[in-house]
């Protein structure tokens, strides 16, 4: 009995367990730790907050020496959207949403036929993965520029989601056949047994179960596409067709900086992704070392 | 097509010899669009860019020919050109080296149990998920000589006396804005470091800490015979990803100086760029360059990760 209801008796001794730690004391070293790791956290989250209160500080108080304004003004965050900024928010919309849609259909059956078949290329293939998931498209830029160039492809959406999804497949690819892999084949076979196609077991089976996979890749995708810049700023040449990252850095004028609105755009472009991010935070490194870390 | 191939699983099952002509074309249909979408986007640009850089391009956009090595020579003969590979030398050897070791030490801190370490470790992602280019514009700003935030810090601490000075105009001297730039860098790099690092420093069975509690072996003693040596296939896969990180980083030198002035804080990477405005045939020639360092270090990585696989 014991061993068919592990989880249950683990959360009942757990329960009882609880209320005495929770009075005990932490050691002295534990609150050293965890002064030590709380002041790294703040290090490391100053520049949003800073972008925030920039983003609220009223204009005539953009000079001023000192941490807080007066008071904060949102303004920026209201009067942004009479810039055109909306249309280029879109347009990022659309090229990390298009990225991820074009990554998933291509990533899942790559990843499933090879988790699930030993053909030949397959190491061919898999090496040509983990070798494009180093390559990143600055290396290439050139090439890229002349190629989209040659095909009529300058400031269009097609280009940035073909682009974005070429380098991010790789990711989505070994996050995915990771989680394939560790579906047991016998639940497929099952599902043949009773008359289901492989393609009929895939998506009954195995795709639900493979979901936190799919999640991650997905917001993964979603936000490499969305931060984007260097292909972005290279392969659109009017303002019409820019993502908001290419956007933003021409709100930086050769003169002026109109920093207002640069931060109240960066803080709609950033503080979502961030918010996001949070929810895959366990499962990236998996996927961004290709499995060499176990 | 697709569904004679779907029922190839299962007729591998029944037929001891399944058909020929499936099995040879199961393998394009599934894994076939993920192959187009290599080639045509990150192989077939390798192969127009090495084109790029034999042929002679007028700066409007031109093909006048082929140049032969006439782009390298060119690349070659740029006065500018040896203190670009220098920088870029030193950028990717500081960078590297202070991330690894910062996260070094915050894997070991974030590793520890104490209450809230959740919310700590969230908040250490933040600029591993934001945009390198955006991060970079809050520091560009927050150097601000008039009003930048780091300087009104350091104006309050006495660092600093006067503002609009030559000395809290930070980005205004190429060596001080490339190591503002270098902290940057090592700013963004860090928090993936730390993450690869904590998962490998998980992977590290308890067991040969008991055993070697049990030896007397102390906390150092531990880490520099136990801890580093497991951590070492973790420590060196986080190690090559970041130098190609580090190599190809473009935002943050753009967006603080953008490679200026001239080009005295330009990396090879923002180099290519710059040139890429006029010469495009040099810039090909640059990019050359570059890709034949950024092949070495994928070689070095699948090196180190068939290493690891072996070992494992």
């Amino acid at each position: 009995m014991d061993a068919v209801v592990p989880a249950t008796d683990h959360v009942i001794v757990r329960k009882i367990e609880d209320p005495p730690r929770r009075r005990r004391r932490w050691p002295i070293h534990t609150l050293i730790y965890a002064g030590l790791a709380y002041i790294v956290a703040t290090i490391f989250l100053l520049p949003y907050v800073e972008m925030i209160i920039s983003a609220v500080r009223p204009a005539n108080e953009m000079l001023d020496r000192n941490f807080l304004p007066s008071h904060f003004d949102v303004s920026s965050f209201l009067n942004i959207w009479s810039t055109g900024f909306g249309h280029n928010l879109r347009i990022s919309l659309e090229v990390a949403g298009g990225s991820t849609i074009l990554v998933l259909l291509v990533a899942i059956p790559a990843a499933y036929y090879t988790a699930r078949q030993r053909f030949r290329g397959r190491a061919f293939f898999m090496l040509l993965v983990l070798v494009t998931q180093m390559f990143q498209p600055t290396a290439m830029l050139v090439g890229i520029y002349r190629e989209f160039l040659s095909f009529g492809m300058i400031d269009t959406v097609s280009s940035l989601i073909l682009v974005n999804a070429g380098f991010n497949m790789a990711f989505a690819v070994w996050i995915l056949n990771a989680y394939f892999s560790a579906i047991p084949q016998e639940l497929e076979e099952a599902a043949f047994i009773d008359g289901s196609t492989r393609l009929g077991a895939l998506f009954r089976i195995t795709l639900p179960l493979a979901l936190p996979g799919i999640v991650t890749a997905l917001i993964f995708t979603f936000i490499a596409a969305w931060n984007e810049f260097i292909v972005a700023l290279t392969l659109t040449t009017s303002q019409a067709a820019e993502p908001l990252t290419v956007t933003l850095n021409s709100y930086i004028g050769q003169y002026q900086v109109d920093w207002r609105h640069l931060f109240a755009g960066s803080v709609i472009a950033t503080i979502p992704v961030i918010i996001l991010f949070a929810l895959i935070e366990g499962k990236v490194v998996g996927g961004l070392t290709a499995g060499s870390i176990k | 097509m697709s569904i004679s191939a779907a029922h190839e699983g299962v007729a591998a099952i029944r037929r001891r010899r399944p058909l020929r002509l499936e099995t040879r074309l199961a393998p394009l249909i599934w894994v076939g669009p993920a192959m187009a979408l290599i080639v045509v986007v990150v192989i077939w640009p390798v192969v127009i860019m090495i084109k790029t850089a034999f042929q002679h391009i007028s700066p409007d956009g031109f093909i006048l020919g082929w140049a032969g090595w006439r782009n390298f020579v060119f690349l070659w003969q740029e006065p500018d050109l040896p203190g670009i590979l220098l920088r870029t030398c030193i950028w990717v050897a500081t960078v590297v080296v202070g991330t690894m070791l910062i996260s070094l030490a915050l894997s070991q801190l974030f590793n520890q149990k104490f209450p809230g370490r959740r919310i700590a470790r969230w908040a250490l992602i933040a600029p591993w998920a934001a945009s390198v280019m955006m991060t970079s514009i809050v520091f560009r700003w927050a150097l601000d000589p008039n009003n930048g935030i780091i300087n009104v810090v350091l104006h309050d601490l006495g660092l600093l006396q006067r503002f609009n000075s030559d000395a809290s105009d930070w980005l205004g001297t190429p060596d001080r804005a490339f190591a503002w730039m270098i902290v940057v860098a090592i700013f963004v790099s860090v928090p993936f470091s730390t993450y690869a690092l904590l998962a490998g420093l998980q992977s590290i069975p308890s067991d040969v800490y008991e055993a070697a509690r049990v030896d007397g072996a102390g906390t150092w003693r531990t880490y520099l015979t136990i801890t580093l040596p497991l951590l070492r296939p973790a420590f060196i896969v986080a190690l090559l990803i970041n130098v190609m990180n580090v190599f190809n980083s473009f935002p943050i030198i753009w967006e603080m100086t953008r490679g200026g002035p001239g080009h005295e804080t330009s990396t090879t990477t923002t180099f290519m760029y710059q040139l890429k405005e006029s010469y495009i045939g040099e810039s090909a020639a640059m990019s050359v360059v570059n890709f034949g360092l950024v092949v070495i270090i994928v070689l070095l990585y699948l090196r180190a990760t068939v290493w690891n696989r072996e070992a494992a």
